[in-house]
């Protein structure tokens, strides 16, 4: 039988409740519940924050005030509709496949929880005295397992559209499902640079391997590459096209309601949290403190990194709902045209220049002597090719030759037309206004005068 | 799916593809209350589209038929709920040309003031509304903080914010308030200033311009063959605009102040650029109308009637440039209290009959675009 402390402090608490449990129980084992529980926990909040977040600054955007009643500054907002949306009716439309319009909620929304798993948060800290890293699991091939499991969250919203029965839910479907498949694509190129860089693929190694240095600014197309795909990859504006509230109504969760749309929801915003952490990781140097910070020599150790890491985390999200207040959506076709004729070839040449670079470098050839020309030569390259574009496009607006107008023929086919454009009309000439009344003579596409008709 | 999949023959050897059918409306964001459409999809592309109205229909014009003419006034401003003012002005100058009244100066260019506020107001909701399908969501609010102080100016007026109720046969309701003149021009030139902020947001956006340039182009002979009309033809290049072309009230004296905008593409981006444009010309014609009012005489606002108005027999077509297009009223009375047909040509019922022929070929989310750029209100359709 357990019994209770006597005193409460940290180091009774632990004992008594490690010797709740009669087994001896690794403590790696606990410290992984521990930042499983506190990870969930995390973006869970976080969601509700960001919720919050994005209403009030759509807001001030906007000229209005936001959610402002429920809790300090309206922060329970997003936990009382959240209550509010559980409590509805479930509505299941006739016409669904049951079984796979309940699975497909969880399908967008578990594996929404996975991806944050590999993020490192922060270096290593003493919980209870033990030693680790604030990361749940640090993969070797980390940031291939977020690629993978944010590819099965698409299933969620491919087979909610499907299931659902419905012409709306069905169109928004595919289009997520060509929509994401086509910028993960973009989004895996943009960090193979990261990868050859790095070395690694694991986000530790990746947060470690920035020590000298951010790789937004040391590979500046990726990490641009990247932080327009994963807005595609979010669904959010202006690449919300799954979704697409003028058009497509909701688009796939068009007929979820309740607490099946409630994790399509919470999906979302996990999602944008994921993203965005994988931003920071990959690109802006996971946890370690930004330049001004970074002084501080107590800066990158401890908890403070955490700190750093959720303000960048932050500052990413607010940039996605700055976007969302700022930009219309792009058409569906467009979409796709931007995805796979400029994003993919650009990381694909991006990515070439990157090993080129790369191997010139780990082979000793890259002195300033050869650098500087070969930067050069690219750069060249680059301008030809957008100067080539250029002067394509205006060759072809100068081809096409300008329409012929003919003259203006007042009653062209019998009846009094307006003239078309480049022809003028001759200019009416101005009647006094009482003549409106007494003898106004014929408007011009009406059969009969005034005069006649009031006379009549 | 069962009914309501349209078979197609397959194609050769390939795969059998079926074309859905997918109805927009009539509860669909983007058709601004119960317009339905029907479309034929392959795909994402549309093959056919069918306009389907008649789910707002109020009988506006056989309820005309049992009412005085002061009662059809307040009917006649419903129809279309953004332009109300200019819906009013039809049915008195439809009353008045047949009465052969003389309309006092002052009425005449206070309603000419008003008629271009109003098609300010319908023209912001627009503005607003328009970006707002193609998933802007900020510029409404932009387009609705100058509504909300143009509807102030009108409602200190009339006491409406949309349905003004404030023309009369002979004239209009009351006087113009003490100081009225100058609140109205100040917020014009607020307005003014800050159409600019709408402009900058979405005018110039990549995204906007690639939604809609080259999108939903109306050839001239469409827009003559449909009767279309206001803005959406004249984006269209077709330049007509009865303000210049057939003035009524105090148009024909503003002559310098009154630019025709017209656009030659035809395309979505016109029509806003077109309306937008359009938006400035309302305010400068609206200033000058009060700088004109204030340099007028005193002098009366409405001409007394009689208990019983009765409108001599006969028939008349009183057409205005409404801010959707041109919206008309074909009198006929037989000598009555009430008139014997009112015949109502409302601006959107033509302007959305193209959509047949413009909509396939398109995508749905051109769709959308479309729509929003041909500037209707259910209620001018249904009627």
């Amino acid at each position: 039988m357990p019994q209770f402390p006597d005193a409460v402090s940290n180091q009774n608490m632990t004992n008594w409740f490690l010797g709740s449990f009669d087994t001896h129980i690794p403590w790696w084992f606990i410290l992984v519940v521990i930042k499983a529980v506190a990870a969930f926990a995390i973006l869970v909040v976080l969601t509700l924050f960001n919720i919050w977040y994005e209403r009030r600054v759509v807001s001030f955007m906007q000229m209005r005030i936001g959610p402002n009643r429920v809790g300090p500054q309206g922060l329970l907002q997003s936990l009382a509709d959240g209550v509010k949306l559980a409590l509805k009716e479930d509505i299941v439309p006739t016409n669904a496949d049951k079984p796979v319009f309940w699975i497909a909620p969880l399908l967008s929304a578990i594996p929404a929880f996975l991806a944050i798993a590999v993020i490192p948060w922060g270096p290593a800290v003493s919980i209870f005295g033990h030693w680790t890293t604030l990361q749940l699991v640090d993969l070797p091939v980390g940031v291939l397992y977020v690629l993978a499991i944010s590819s099965i969250g698409i299933y969620g919203i491919v087979l909610a559209g499907w299931s659902s029965g419905s012409t709306y839910p069905l169109l928004g479907a595919l289009r997520s499902s060509a929509q994401m498949i086509s910028y993960e694509v973009a989004m895996g190129l943009s960090f193979a640079g990261v990868f050859l860089y790095a070395g690694t693929m694991s986000p530790s190694g990746i947060v470690n391997a920035q020590q000298h240095g951010w790789y937004f600014y040391m590979l500046p197309l990726s990490a641009i590459i990247y932080i327009i795909a994963m807005v595609g990859e979010t669904n959010r504006a202006p690449f919300d096209l799954p979704e697409a509230e003028g058009e497509l109504v909701g688009g796939f969760h068009t007929e979820y309601s309740s607490l099946k749309f409630a994790l399509f929801f919470l999906a979302e915003y996990i999602n944008l949290v994921t993203v965005s952490a994988l931003a920071v990781t990959m690109f802006f140097g996971g946890w370690r403190a930004p330049v001004p910070i970074s002084l501080w020599s107590g800066a990158n150790s401890g908890w403070y990194p955490m700190l750093w890491f959720m303000i960048k985390l932050l500052i990413f999200v607010f940039v996605f709902i700055w976007l969302r207040g700022t930009l219309p959506r792009l058409r569906y076709d467009q979409f796709m045209a931007f995805g796979w004729k400029v994003l993919i070839p650009v990381s694909v040449l991006w990515l070439l220049v990157v090993a080129l670079f790369r191997q010139l470098r780990n082979a000793g050839d890259l002195d300033r002597a050869h650098a500087v020309p070969i930067g050069i030569g690219i750069a060249a390259v680059f301008l030809l090719l957008v100067v080539a574009l250029e002067v394509r496009e205006r060759n072809q607006i100068r081809r096409t030759p300008p329409p012929t107008v003919p003259d203006y023929e007042p009653l062209a086919g019998g009846f009094p037309v307006p003239p078309m454009p480049g022809q003028s009309a001759p200019a009416v000439p101005r009647r006094p206004q009482f003549a409106r009344t007494a003898a106004a003579p014929a408007p011009a596409l009406n059969g009969t005068t005034a005069e006649e008709a009031s006379t009549r | 799916m069962g009914q309501l999949v349209e078979r197609t023959a397959g194609v050769g050897a390939g795969l059998a593809t079926e074309d859905m059918i997918l109805n927009i409306g009539p509860q669909h964001p983007s058709t601004h209350g119960v317009l339905r459409l029907r479309l034929v999809l392959d795909g994402e592309r549309i093959v056919s589209a069918e306009p389907i109205v008649g789910y707002m229909h109020r009988g506006a014009e056989k309820l005309f038929e049992v009412r005085d003419y002061r009662q059809i006034i307040m009917l006649a401003n419903r129809h279309d709920w953004l332009s109300a003012f200019c819906n009013e002005l039809g049915v008195v100058l439809a009353a008045e040309r047949m009465l052969g009244m003389e309309l006092p100066v002052r009425a005449s260019w206070a309603r000419t003031m008003l008629a271009e506020l109003n098609r300010v107001l319908n023209h912001l909701m627009f503005l607003g509304s328009y970006p707002l399908e193609l998933g802007a969501i900020t510029p409404i609010f932009y387009a609705f903080r100058e509504r909300e102080d143009l509807q102030k100016v009108m409602e200190e007026i009339s006491g409406g914010r949309m349905h003004f109720m404030f023309n009369r046969v002979g004239g209009l309701k009351d006087d113009l308030p003490a100081g009225w003149l100058d609140r109205a021009r100040r917020t014009i030139h607020a307005v003014r200033g800050r159409l600019a902020d709408i402009e900058n947001l979405i005018h110039g956006n990549e995204i906007f311009r690639a939604r809609t340039e080259g999108v939903g182009v109306l050839t001239t002979e469409q827009i003559a063959a449909y009767g279309l009309s206001g803005p959406i033809a004249r984006a269209g290049g077709v330049d007509f605009d009865l303000r210049r072309d057939e003035p009524y009230l105090a148009y024909g004296e503003l002559g310098d102040v009154l630019r025709v905008v017209t656009r030659k593409a035809g395309d979505c981006f016109s029509r806003f650029d077109c309306l937008l444009e359009q938006t400035r010309v309302s305010l400068d014609l609206a200033e000058a109308c009060a700088d004109r009012l204030a340099a007028l005489p005193q002098g009366p606002i409405n001409l007394r009637l009689p208990k019983v108005l009765k409108v001599p027999e006969g028939e008349t077509y009183a057409w205005t440039e409404n801010p959707l297009g041109i919206n008309g009223y074909y009198l006929v009375s037989r000598g009555e209290k009430t008139p014997w047909r009112l015949k109502l040509r409302s601006a959107s019922f033509n302007n959305i009959q193209v959509l047949g022929e413009l909509l396939p070929g398109h995508l749905v989310a051109d769709m959308v675009a479309i729509l929003g750029s041909m500037f209707f209100v259910v209620g001018d359709i249904d009627k």
